[in-house]
């Protein structure tokens, strides 16, 4: 019942967005959009919403405060990126780290992340949530041991989305 | 004022689509042109959506009231780009290695013979 | 001229350049990898076009394009992998 009401009051709110056109909602178009919310928040309630992590305001924080330094070191992926298209000068490999996160939310935004900022795209995760990475220019040090390190690949990642998804 | 922030933003943008085009004729592999049409374009992207959020607020603020209606648009159509484009790039990656083609000189590969 | 205009032609220029890479790629998933690019472009040039114009249908239209063309991208990687759809 509760993830009923959360999914409508959410389609609820795109509806008034998606509708909005400088002046204030007509009623038929209020009425409308309350009828059609509640449709397709029945039919999506399990879909949307599968536990109430997300609903701890102190996760919206971290969420806000990550947005900044993502946006930084996507910044600096694409001058990466565009420096190796100009030059073409790479060193592939696919790497696998371990990085210990346990619930779908923080291992999708960890790989989201990764496919994103420098030299790195994700390529698969196994049962036990461990990343297969390719990176555009491995590093020598990193291949010495077999438990990767992922400070060097993914810098503090991991322990952001620990903080938003666990 | 607020049209050489226009200028800058869209110039921005071209450039890094352009340049993602370019990086997916040069590379020679999979994985390598994956990292140039999924984040150049994500991030020319941005700044075209960012240019037109710009251009549409600042009409509205002029006096056109339909005019914040391009910026609302424009900022679901930007969501909807941030959040299919990794996991588009993710899902043709792992196509691609399971069906068995292997990167370009690699120096390592911790996925071989691996079937997950 | 108007600037949206100019830039969406340069986005159109870039879309050229990587339908070469869909008519040459050597397999399959090269030819994807194309497309998928190229439908991150069609989005960014429907809405340069939407608001050049100043038709917000268009906009509308890059919304659900781009969320059709991400559910097709994974279709496909899913029928390269041979699993089961």
């Amino acid at each position: 019942m509760l993830a009923f009401i959360a999914s409508t009051v959410f389609c609820f709110v795109m509806w008034l967005l998606l509708t909005f056109n400088g002046n204030f909602w007509q009623t038929d178009e209020l009425v409308a959009g309350i009828v059609m919310a509640c449709i397709a928040g029945f039919a999506s309630r399990k879909i949307l919403v599968k536990d109430f992590k997300l609903a701890n305001p102190k996760r919206w924080l971290f969420i806000l405060a990550y947005l900044p330094r993502f946006f930084y070191e996507m910044a600096k992926a694409n001058f990466d990126v565009a420096y190796r298209v100009l030059t073409g000068r790479i060193n592939p490999g696919i790497v696998k780290i371990s990085p210990g996160l346990k619930s779908d939310v923080a291992i999708t935004t960890l790989a989201n992340s990764i496919t994103l900022t420098p030299g790195t795209l994700s390529v698969d995760v196994d049962e036990e949530k461990n990343l297969y990475i390719h990176w555009i220019n491995v590093k020598k040090e990193v291949l010495k041991k077999m438990p990767r390190d992922y400070k060097p690949i993914c810098s503090n990642f991991p322990d952001w989305a620990r903080r938003i998804g666990e | 004022m607020i049209w050489e922030i226009i200028y800058i933003f869209l110039g921005i943008g071209v450039a890094f689509n352009i340049l993602a085009s370019i990086g997916l004729l040069r590379f020679p592999d999979v994985y390598t042109r994956l990292h140039a049409g999924t984040k150049c374009t994500t991030f020319g992207s941005i700044f075209i959506c960012l240019a037109a959020m710009i251009y549409g607020l600042w009409k509205w603020h002029a006096g056109d009231k339909q005019m914040i209606v391009i910026t609302i648009h424009t900022l679901f159509a930007l969501i909807a780009i941030l959040l299919t484009n990794p996991t588009g790039a993710h899902a043709i990656a792992r196509a691609a290695h399971r069906s068995g083609i292997k990167p370009v000189k690699a120096v390592v590969d911790d996925l071989e013979g691996k079937n997950v | 001229m108007n600037p949206f205009m100019i830039t969406l032609v340069l986005v159109l220029l870039s879309i050229a350049i990587a339908i070469i890479r869909v008519l040459l790629g050597p397999t399959v998933p090269d030819r994807v990898v194309g497309l998928d690019t190229i439908n991150t472009l069609v989005i960014a040039s429907m809405i340069l076009f939407g608001v050049a114009k100043k038709e917000i249908i268009y906009i509308d239209v890059a919304i659900v394009y781009a969320l059709l063309s991400y559910i097709t991208t994974l279709f496909i990687a899913k029928y390269l992998q041979g699993g089961k759809l």
